[in-house]
């Protein structure tokens, strides 16, 4: 039987023989995340089932990412226990100065590949599917599970195939191809269902490209965004792991929900309105909109990638007197190499804030809370109601390009007009 | 678990996301009651001061939408929703609320005002306007929901059972 790229990974995780979407499978888990929120509600479920140990200590990672450095004490005491039991349980852990934000972590690490399983407690786990896995996000009582047992049960989800073709135009990048998706099948669109993305147009996206667009694949309700693995995901791979894969594809006869095409010649920068993903506009049309914070991270879009956008289109300008920038790099890794391409000194040179990776203000946690009235745009994946502080704030989301080029013009504004037509 | 119960609605629209439910400023910390004391205050300034305990959400399309953090749905259980009936649920927030044991339905015909007294009957799948005299069926669950449901969530259900019962699924 023809099997799409999904299923193929959940078969290859299942002792179930055959499997269609629709299915309820119990499938086993390669690698288990959780973070400074989730992971302290998981381990007291996991106390409660009786579980004393966990599955497998070299397949359990922590990451300290969302209070993180300690806002206060409460947001102490959640670290406190996070580290306490990763040290008790030996488990893979990474603290504030080690790590940065999970999703960034486990990739650039070489945690994660091709074919593999993982479940996380934050809903951004489908962001692995930028390196061929199907990754999840899961509550703390299921990943509590899934620390005990190694297992949980799942749905299997049908398959959305996103045909990209074409070169991407300047200033188009990864978020605005995930946003294009989000703007035609909407907040809801992907339900039940896995975004697989293939073509040239996909084939051609760097993994940090990759990993912009399977970060949003929840944003449209997805189980998880895929690519399938390929040259630039074996050079990616190349110097981080050094354990063996192999590579999935979708059957050519397999059965899809459903087509969308995208052409990249005609995708232009996108920006998507407050107070939902699906809100996606072309960036002309909001052009002018006053913007008092810019933030440029998360775990979307914190890669050197975007700090190389970022850094094109600040070099030798400042940001504008009537806005705050503020710049986070996704991981320790990230950090290091935008110090060493001298992209910080660009950035404190613009007068922006440089941000000790976290999850900080994305999820409205710390480091750059917006006031009632104002305006950010977000290289972010969601700009829900009060999601950056004030349930009077608005969001919008874009990519590095855009949001760099608002923190020079104090307003949402194309690229083009400031770095110029030709590109960078 | 109690199987039928009857509450009074309150009434929410379409895409009614995670942030909105519990904000994330919110999630670090650890006391439920801390949670429950800022449930949906982003969507509702007012919905505290309106909650009886047993009183029942109801909402349109993909309730629960965003993040995964379980704290949502826990907020909304401690402070005293007994049951979200929804057109349907986003995915992760469904599984959640099932295994914290928090009666979640998708009835995607269902019409309701705020005030409407419902009724719920978890073991048939039903779900009656008692104000409307209307009565709708909601969509069948996976059977391993339905398990969990039954033990009160995932923690019992994991507890009695040990493991996931493939052949139950």
């Amino acid at each position: 039987m023809a099997h799409t790229l999904a299923e193929k990974i959940l078969l290859d995780h299942t002792d179930a023989g055959d499997l269609k979407p629709g299915d309820i499978v119990p499938i086993r888990c390669d690698l288990v995340l959780a973070n400074d929120v989730s992971g302290p509600v998981a381990f007291g479920a996991m106390e409660q089932m009786g579980a004393a140990t966990v599955f497998d200590p070299d397949r359990v990672v922590m990451v300290a990412d969302h209070f993180m450095p300690a806002k206060d004490i409460r947001s102490a005491e959640l670290q406190k226990r996070l580290r306490e039991w990763s040290h008790e349980h030996g488990v893979h852990f990474f603290d504030q100065g080690r790590g940065g934000i999970e999703h960034a972590v486990l990739i650039e690490e070489g945690f994660i590949l091709p074919g593999m399983v993982i479940t996380g407690g934050d809903s951004h786990t489908c962001t692995y599917g930028a390196l061929g896995a199907f990754g999840t996000g899961l509550g703390s009582t299921d990943i509590a599970g899934c620390l005990a047992l190694g297992e949980f049960w799942q749905s299997v989800p049908g398959t959305i195939l996103v045909e990209v073709s074409g070169a991407k135009r300047p200033f188009v990048s990864g978020k605005d191809i995930i946003l294009e998706v989000l703007g035609r099948i909407g907040v809801a669109g992907g339900t039940d269902m896995v975004l697989e993305f293939v073509g040239p147009g996909a084939e051609a996206l760097s993994i940090d490209d990759r990993r912009a667009v399977a970060n949003m694949a929840v944003e449209a309700g997805a189980e998880s965004g895929i690519f399938p693995a390929d040259r630039i995901t074996t050079d990616y791979l190349a110097g981080r792991t050094d354990r063996p894969w192999s590579a999935l594809r979708s059957d050519p006869d397999a059965i899809f929900a459903r087509r969308l095409r995208i052409d990249l010649e005609t995708l232009e920068p996108l920006v998507a309105l407050p107070p939902s993903p699906g809100n996606v506009v072309p960036i002309g049309s909001v052009a002018g909109r006053k913007i008092h914070q810019v933030y440029i991270g998360n775990c979307a879009n914190g890669t050197i990638t975007d700090l190389r956008q970022a850094a094109t289109v600040l070099r030798n300008r400042r940001v504008h007197p009537g806005t705050r920038a503020i710049i986070v790099p996704s991981s320790q890794r990230v950090y290091r190499q935008a110090l060493e391409e001298g992209l910080l000194e660009v950035f404190i040179d613009a007068g922006a804030v440089v941000s000790t990776p976290t999850c900080g203000a994305c999820f409205g946690g710390h480091t750059g809370i917006l006031a009632p009235g104002e305006a950010a745009i977000a290289t972010t994946n969601r700009n829900f109601t009060g999601r950056m502080g004030s349930d009077r704030a608005d969001v919008y989301l874009a990519s590095a390009w855009v949001a760099a080029a608002a923190a020079v013009t104090g307003e949402i504004t194309d690229p083009a007009d400031v770095v110029g037509e030709g590109g960078p | 678990m109690e199987s039928r119960f009857t509450g009074r609605a309150h009434v929410y629209g379409d895409d009614i996301d995670t942030d909105r439910i519990i904000a994330g400023k919110y999630t670090k910390t650890l006391n439920l009651q801390d949670l429950a004391d800022h449930v949906l205050e982003d969507l509702d300034i007012d919905f505290r001061s309106k909650l009886t305990k047993g009183d029942v959400l109801v909402a349109g399309t993909n309730f629960g939408c965003g993040s995964s953090r379980e704290q949502a749905p826990l907020a909304l259980k401690v402070a005293g929703v007994s049951a979200v009936v929804a057109k349907y649920f986003a995915r992760i927030f469904f599984r959640n609320a099932i295994n914290i044991g928090l009666p979640v339905l998708e009835v995607p015909d269902l019409e309701a005002d705020s005030g409407d007294e419902v009724e719920i009957d978890l073991k048939a799948g039903v779900v009656k306007n008692l104000t409307k005299h209307t009565e709708y069926r909601a969509s069948a669950m996976p059977q391993v929901m339905i398990d969990i449901l039954d033990q009160g969530g995932l923690v019992a259900y994991l507890k009695k059972n040990g493991t996931y019962d493939a052949s139950a699924l």
